[in-house]
């Protein structure tokens, strides 16, 4: 082989690792170049500000994403986090209201109220997990159904009403931040410094918004449990082959109960970050959809539905794109509808681009 | 020592069909036996009561001379009988070193207490015990859908040994494989067994079967309808034998 | 004493009885509700299950042929809602240009019916020559179709319907009035106080002859055997010769075409076009599918046990509503239904294997 021919082989090979690259990480690719288009077409859009403002309403999806991760990568569906959510913000939202107007201090109703709705998240996956590891329901229809009953069950505890008066250090913590600058004068930890008037606090500097340190660590160590440990390992394994699995003794009806509880676990998680973040207790009306915006989220990380792949940094860049994306369409003037139509066609290119570079993931 | 593994009188039924019907035989160790039957005679069936799979409704197992109660796989796969299926029982998703330590990952310790996935050692593990085969399989870290059918057989035999397989049953180990994979995985058989494993083959082709094992068993409907040393006999009677022309019990 | 062959007919007997299921549960559903709820067994009641079930019927038909073949469409309720904005700004369009309102409905419904088919036909591309997931294709539809209406409508309802739409949407096969007149289509002349009674709703009138032309079609036809080839093994209706692209792509546009037709009645009944007019239809017409025996990994189903499912939820739901419950218990009974049924076909495979 003469020398030409090497290097032109040399670098097509690179080419093609590049395209590789680039194929595999293309959600990334992309969320960058949406930054790019809407810090031209959006005033305010490049900002600390709306970064912010993106992250913080990301939160909760964050969380949904996090969660049908674990479930899709086994290959199965979880359709009804969205009411698990509004069931778990409902019902601690409702608990905190009782026990603060019998007059007990804030801290305890808040507390209380929180456990109540992180706990009772478990009971809509347990009830999930069995019907589908142990009754071999299909996860499309056991999430389903759980999805009617849930909702159901959400809209008799609040009879159709957001749950309000609540106690009012909730959307102090909901909506707190780790360090507040006031440019030029002084900075703080945990709270606004002081001195600062209610009307001045446009000009402070927030940065790392207590929801984001929760969500962050919480996601860490959802993605930690899913690259590091047997149990992210056995969940792959499931979704590629579960007779595989199975054969080689891992427990897989033990292992997808708990998946899906864990799943549940995090959506009742979300409930209550709405509670903080919102300060009412808000059930989830039926056109939010936030199941399947969740699952979009995880697809477009590069997940399968088939099962077997998938990875919770990449849900992760899925959320924040879509959610980046109906920021910057809103500041950029375009109609809501867009964004509808967006959503739809990006979801179709990550599916499109898996199927044509299968064997990178 | 008598047999290695041995079944005796062993049964099962699925409802009204008896799939396995009181069938005895056993395997020594350094010994290859060849299990034959046509379809639907019972065979897949036997090996699985013995991998843990399904239960026996009668009859007993011993190993290394006790007798042992298998309820899953577990059970067998922890008393060292390792069985290597005709699907390969592989994930495709994960990569070569991963499926050889599936369901028994290798874990260590980071910062003192937290346990994470061994990736390295099982690794380098995994390396060796392919070097040991003299399997070559470029790199470890390639997904199972990567690998050729020989490289995919060779890969579920090496799990087999890493985990210090006293007994193994092979279920078409040859089936989908070319020519020159087809000899490599027989001589790898035959290696093993001058470690002393016991083996138990089921396989359609004679020729591989013929080659390899030390005794024959053959099944029909369920029945063990005859027992050969492969040296006494030859293909024309065990053909007759697994389709009937004559049922003659030793 | 009790011999062999008691036991053995007691034994056909349960397992006729629990084929049927879900028709028993209809039936007792039906009974229920008529001892609890007051003013349930009546001819009104009747209707109202019967209106109420003509939507979820036909987007339940959509499903039936689309899980037939494994798959699953997500966008029936909002290319519902996009059909019904069509072919109201169609119709409004036509009829102010000049033509007829007869004819104006007549033209815009046509139209609406050949539009309604892109949607399939993108879904059924994707699915079948992208290899998108169904689950993905259809929930990109969705969203595209829901876009998509609110940019027609921007805001505005799309209404100002000539008068004849209602008067089909909302008219009736028969109107008798005793003693005097029995008239088709035709509303007659009533005088003030007078009794009479109306039957059968045209849209139930159109719906009905729809069903029986597609439960036809699927029970058979080659495109039904096909669609049954499909969901049972992909790979053996391909080596079979079946062109199974070109045939899901044809589901998927069947199934949008449902949907297109669901929206074009609906704006015959409410003489408005609106983008979410399906949406809360699709919960309750993927159910009924599975209620009526259809598996979700393809292969069962029928457009027979589709209605039985459609009915035993109209039943539920018009119930409830006489009986003034909030409609929350109604998600309840529907996932509660919904399991049971799986469960169902779970534990008792030898009910779904019809003919054995």
């Amino acid at each position: 082989m003469n020398s030409t021919n090497a290097a032109s082989l040399e670098f097509r090979n690179r080419r093609s690792r590049a395209l590789g690259v680039f194929a595999k990480n293309w959600a990334l690719f992309f969320l960058l170049f949406l930054v790019g288009v809407f810090s031209f077409t959006g005033r305010g859009f490049f900002s600390v500000n709306n970064f912010q403002n993106i992250i913080h309403l990301s939160t909760i999806f964050l969380l949904l994403s996090a969660a049908e991760t674990y479930v899709i990568i086994t290959g199965g569906i979880d359709l009804s986090v969205g009411f698990v959510m509004g069931l778990s913000s409902v019902l601690s939202a409702k608990v905190m209201q009782v026990i603060h107007a019998s007059g007990a201090p804030q801290p305890t109703s808040i507390l209380i109220g929180s456990l109540v709705g992180i706990g009772i998240g478990l009971v809509p996956g347990i009830i999930s997990g069995l019907l589908i590891a142990r009754f071999k329901v299909p996860p499309f229809i056991a999430t389903l159904g759980m999805w009617g009953i849930t909702n159901g069950i959400t809209l008799r505890i609040c009879q159709g009403f957001p749950v309000s008066f609540l106690p009012s250090k909730l959307t102090e913590i909901g909506n707190g931040f780790l360090i507040y600058i006031w440019p030029g004068k002084s900075f703080s930890f945990f709270h606004k410094p002081f001195g600062v008037q209610n009307a001045q606090i446009r000009e402070l500097v927030r940065i790392f918004p207590y929801s984001l340190v929760f969500s962050l660590i919480v996601l860490f160590l959802l993605w930690h449990v899913l690259k590091n440990t047997k149990f992210g390992q056995h969940t792959y394994a499931i979704g590629g082959s579960m007779d595989a699995s199975v054969r080689a003794g891992i427990d897989a009806r033990r292992h997808l109960l708990m998946v899906y509880t864990l799943s549940s676990f995090l959506a009742g998680l979300a409930g209550v970050f709405n509670v903080f973040q919102t300060g009412i207790g808000n059930f989830t009306p039926f056109n939010a959809m936030y199941e399947l915006f969740a699952i979009a989220g995880v697809v477009i990380g590069g997940a399968s539905l088939m099962g077997g792949k998938g990875s919770i940094l990449g849900s992760c860049v899925g959320v924040v794109l879509i959610r980046l994306l109906e920021n910057g369409l809103s500041i950029s003037g375009v109609e809501p509808f867009f964004r509808f139509i967006a959503v739809g066609l990006i979801l179709i290119m990550a599916v499109v681009i898996d199927q044509l570079f299968p064997e990178l993931f | 020592m008598g047999y290695m593994l041995e079944v005796q009188h062993i049964t099962k039924r699925f409802g009204g069909l008896v799939a396995v019907n009181d069938v005895s035989m056993g395997v020594n160790a350094g010994e290859v036996v060849g299990l034959l039957g046509d379809n639907g005679a019972g065979k897949s069936t036997l090996i699985k009561m013995v991998s843990g799979v399904y239960h026996a409704d009668e009859g007993k197992i011993f190993f290394l001379d006790r007798e042992i109660r298998i309820s899953d796989p577990m059970d067998a796969l922890g008393l060292g009988i390792e069985t290597i299926y005709q699907d390969l029982a592989l994930a495709e998703n994960l990569n070569v070193y991963s499926n050889i330590f599936l369901g028994r990952e290798k874990l260590r310790k980071v910062l003192g207490f937290i346990k994470v996935l061994d990736h390295d050692l099982m690794l380098s593990e995994s390396r060796a015990i392919l070097n040991r085969l003299e399997i070559e399989i470029p790199s470890l870290k390639n997904k199972i859908s990567m690998l050729s059918g020989g490289q995919r057989q060779a890969v579920a035999i090496s799990r087999s040994l890493y985990w210090n397989a006293k007994f193994l049953i092979m279920d078409e180990p040859t089936a989908a494989l070319g020519i020159t994979e087809q000899k490599k995985v027989l001589g790898l058989v035959r290696l093993l067994r001058d470690q002393g494993l016991g083996i138990i083959i089921i396989s359609h082709q004679l020729h591989d079967i013929f080659s390899v094992s030390d005794r024959l068993v053959i099944m029909r409907r369920g029945v063990k309808v005859a027992e050969r040393v492969t040296k006494d006999t030859n293909p024309n009677e065990i053909v007759s034998l697994i389709v009937g022309a004559e049922t003659v019990r030793r | 004493m009790v011999n062999t062959t008691d036991i053995k007919s007691t034994k056909r007997l349960l397992l006729f009885l629990g084929r049927r299921w879900a028709l028993l549960f209809l039936l007792f559903e039906a009974i229920l509700f008529s001892v609890i709820a007051r003013g349930f067994f009546t001819v009104n009641v009747a209707q109202i299950i019967f209106f109420y079930g003509t939507s979820i019927f036909l987007l339940g038909t959509a499903e039936t042929f689309v899980i037939i073949t494994g798959g699953i469409d997500l966008s029936v309720g909002f290319v519902m809602g996009f059909a019904s904005i069509v072919s109201a700004k169609l119709i409004v369009f036509l009829n102010n240009s000049g033509l007829s309102p007869g004819l104006s409905i007549v033209a815009g419904v046509l139209i609406t019916f050949a539009i309604g088919l892109i949607p399939g036909y993108v879904n059924g591309t994707l699915v079948a020559r992208l290899k998108v997931p169904p689950f993905i294709a259809t929930f990109s539809m969705l969203a595209i179709t829901h876009g998509t209406s609110e940019l027609l409508i921007r805001g505005v309802p799309a209404t100002n319907l000539p008068y004849l739409a209602n008067a089909i949407g909302n008219g009736y096969f028969i109107y008798y009035v005793p003693g005097r007149v029995i008239s088709l289509f035709v509303k007659p002349v009533i005088e003030r106080g007078e009794y009479f009674l109306e039957l059968i709703p045209n849209v139930v009138v159109f719906t009905f002859i729809f069903i029986l032309i597609f439960a036809f079609i699927l029970r058979w036809s080659k495109f039904g055997q096909h669609t049954y080839a499909v969901g049972g093994s992909v790979d053996a209706a391909v080596r079979a010769g079946i062109n199974v692209r070109k045939h899901l792509v044809k589901t998927y546009m069947l199934s949008s075409f449902f949907a297109t037709i669901s929206g074009t009645i609906y704006v015959l009944q409410y003489v408005t076009g609106k983008a979410d007019a399906g949406a809360p239809f699709l919960l309750d017409a993927i159910v009924a599918v599975v209620i009526g025996g259809a598996s979700l990994y393809g292969g069962i189903g029928t457009v027979g046990g589709t209605l039985l499912g459609c009915l035993i939820l109209s039943v539920l739901e018009t119930g409830l509503r006489v009986m003034g419950v909030p409609t929350f218990d109604k998600y309840i009974a529907v996932g509660v239904i919904l399991i049971f049924a799986v469960l169902i076909d779970q534990f008792f495979p030898e009910l779904t294997h019809k003919g054995d």
